[in-house]
């Protein structure tokens, strides 16, 4: 099989119907640059977790759809002889095992010298920050050793691409938040193919040189994290990723009406229209000479800003993002102010 | 009624079931073991009179023999029925399982049925091979009567320990390179082994201790349940039908006990 720290990835038409007749996956045609960490994000039962299964070798895609590994169609190959990192959310880390020959098993499989093996699990034990445990069972580890455990052994073997079902839904949150800066380093040491699937958006945002946001079986996005959360192609996507605003209203002669006055936007549209404004994008700003403004409902602190809910601005109440700096509470009169370019046009639903 | 009280009162019932079913016979029994000619000796006995120890030798070899047997076959068998889907599998598992509604004196006659004087295996091997194959009589028809009720009770429990299996670790192994051999001796046998402990114990408790099957088939069969029902009828020598039976209990409850403390407390003696 294809040897190295990475490969190129093609996913050609890859779709998946189960037995039972459920349509798990639309046929997806994607690319995978060298050494790019694409991320698979979106919602429980989209497909994601199908797809990693199907590049993995643990699902046959429908026919006519292709695996290729540097334009080597390996659709056929199964999982063991395809040469595949893979983490799972369980970690999966053999109970019979210590760390050391759970971390050394690939190699071992693969007919490697003790000697050789052992410098390699060496190698990876210092990589990971996990020295100290090699005898450990793997009973006797915390979460986030585990983790280590799992991501060390799935890359011990040099595989040609590496696979992370939910690598950190696991661990609770501060220690997601430290392994997931951990992962990044990892993943840009290695170097290698990593195909990442994940609920999280944050984790998707951090991690991913590309993003593919699945909906229902089907890419309703692909592109860096920037595009997705900027220019969100659809109102799924908007929604799906971040906290945001979204807006349905009437738009005449470059201008949104809404019931607390009226916002300028760019783009020449008319009629009925949905807008998405991120609540970072909306300034406060005095009531005098405001074109917009509402009354502040709620008033959330939220450690380096304050989230505000805004109602009577527009048909449902908005999220504003504030400084803390801003002396505000609930029951205030505010004027609001966007920049016409931070009012992005959705198209559908 | 104070609550200590109320929970002592609870304990007796239990007490007087220990005490009356358990504890005085046992003791009896012991006493009775030592009271013989040979006085205490007759537990010696067991291991160092030649007929005695033959037997017993005898008794855990066959018992050995069918538990190594049962846990190979129900294995095999267990992980297939488990992983598969096929028409006619829930009434395959049922069959399977028919034998634990019988009791010994049936398999045994089965056995005979099968390869007895008159049986099947016979009347095909007669004009096979020009001889009549019987060996229901012997210890190998005893073996086959104790395989035909020792794998229902492994392979249940086998089939339960591998629908707890976790598939994850299976994927984890193959996307590291293993093969199915290699999945199976590396992630799925190690998982499944306090399920061959437990069931283990107690098919080879069952054959050590099984009656039935070995007094339908013949009465000069070489076990430790039969000698202690000769002993004790034939040649009225309770002492030493008693030292027996506790030697026979000792073995069986050690080889549960073994079991025990290798799966933390889940083996239930059975048969």
């Amino acid at each position: 099989m294809t040897g190295g720290q990475g490969v190129t990835l093609r996913v050609e038409a890859c779709g998946k119907t189960f037995p039972d007749g459920t349509r798990a996956l639309e046929p997806i045609t994607l690319d995978v640059a060298r050494g790019e960490t694409l991320v698979f994000l979106g919602p429980s039962g989209c497909g994601k977790t199908t797809m990693l299964r199907i590049i993995a070798g643990l699902e046959r895609p429908d026919v006519g759809g292709r695996i290729l590994f540097n334009e080597v169609d390996v659709t056929g190959i199964p999982i063991e002889r395809r040469n595949v990192g893979m983490v799972f959310q369980s970690y999966a880390l053999f109970p019979n095992m210590n760390v050391a020959e759970n971390i050394g098993y690939g190699l071992k499989i693969r007919g490697i010298g003790k000697a050789e093996r052992e410098a390699r699990v060496a190698e990876l034990v210092a990589l990971t920050g996990i020295e100290g445990l090699v005898h450990r069972r793997v009973d006797q580890l915390s979460g986030g050793q585990r983790q280590r455990v799992a991501l060390a052994r799935a890359v011990a073997a040099r595989p040609s691409v590496l696979l992370l079902d939910e690598p950190l839904t696991a661990l609770d949150a501060a220690l997601r938040e430290r392994l997931r800066v951990e992962l990044d380093r990892l993943l840009r040491t290695l170097g290698i193919t990593t195909i990442y699937v994940t609920h999280d958006q944050t984790e998707a945002m951090m991690l991913g040189d590309r993003i593919v946001v699945m909906r229902k079986g089907a890419i309703a996005q692909i592109g860096t994290a920037r595009d997705i959360y900027f220019s969100p192609a659809s109102r799924f996507v908007a929604e799906f990723i971040g906290a945001t605003n979204i807006v349905e209203a009437e738009c005449h002669d470059g201008m949104l009406a809404l019931p607390g006055g009226r916002l300028p936007i760019q783009n020449g549209a008319s009629g009925a229209v949905v807008v998405m404004i991120r609540p970072e994008s909306i300034d406060i700003i005095s009531t005098e000479g405001a074109v917009l403004s509402g009354r502040v409902g709620d008033v959330s602190f939220i450690g380096d800003r304050q989230r505000l809910t805004v109602s009577g601005a527009a048909h449902k109440p908005l999220l504003v993002d504030a400084p803390n700096s801003l002396g505000i509470k609930a029951g205030d009169i505010v004027g609001l102010s966007v920049k016409p370019e931070a009012i992005r046009l959705l198209a559908g639903d | 009624m104070p609550f200590n009280t109320f929970i002592r009162l609870c304990l007796l019932p239990l007490a007087m079931v220990v005490v009356a079913f358990f504890l005085l016979p046992m003791v009896r029994l012991v006493i009775v073991g030592g009271s013989g000619d040979l006085g205490v000796g007759a537990y010696a006995a067991i291991l160092f009179e030649p007929r005695f120890r033959a037997t017993l030798i005898n008794t855990v070899m066959l018992a050995v023999a069918t538990t190594a047997s049962s846990l190979l076959i129900a294995t095999v068998a267990g992980l297939f029925l488990q992983r598969h889907r096929f028409p006619g599998r829930a009434l395959l598992v049922a069959m399977l399982t028919f034998p634990l509604a019988f009791p010994g004196v049936v398999v045994g006659f089965m056995i005979i049925l099968l390869a007895g004087r008159q049986g099947l295996i016979g009347s095909i091997t007669l004009p096979l091979f020009g001889e009549k194959w019987v060996f229901a009589y012997s210890i190998q028809g005893l073996f086959l009567g104790y395989l035909y009720f020792s794998i229902p009770r492994v392979i249940l429990t086998i089939m339960a320990a591998v629908e707890k299996l976790d598939l994850s670790l299976e994927e984890a192994a193959r996307a590291l390179g293993a093969g199915p051999w290699a999945v199976h001796r590396d992630v799925i046998l190690p998982a499944l082994r306090p399920a061959f402990v437990a069931s283990g114990a107690i098919a080879f408790a069952t054959a050590m201790g099984a009656f039935g099957t070995a007094f339908t088939l013949a009465t000069n069969i070489n076990v430790l349940p039969m000698l202690i029902y000769t002993e004790f009828t034939l040649s009225a020598n309770i002492a030493m039908a008693a030292a027996l039976s506790v030697g026979l209990g000792l073995v069986a409850w050690a080889a549960l006990a073994l079991a025990r403390s290798f799966s933390g407390g889940t083996v239930a003696a059975a048969g």
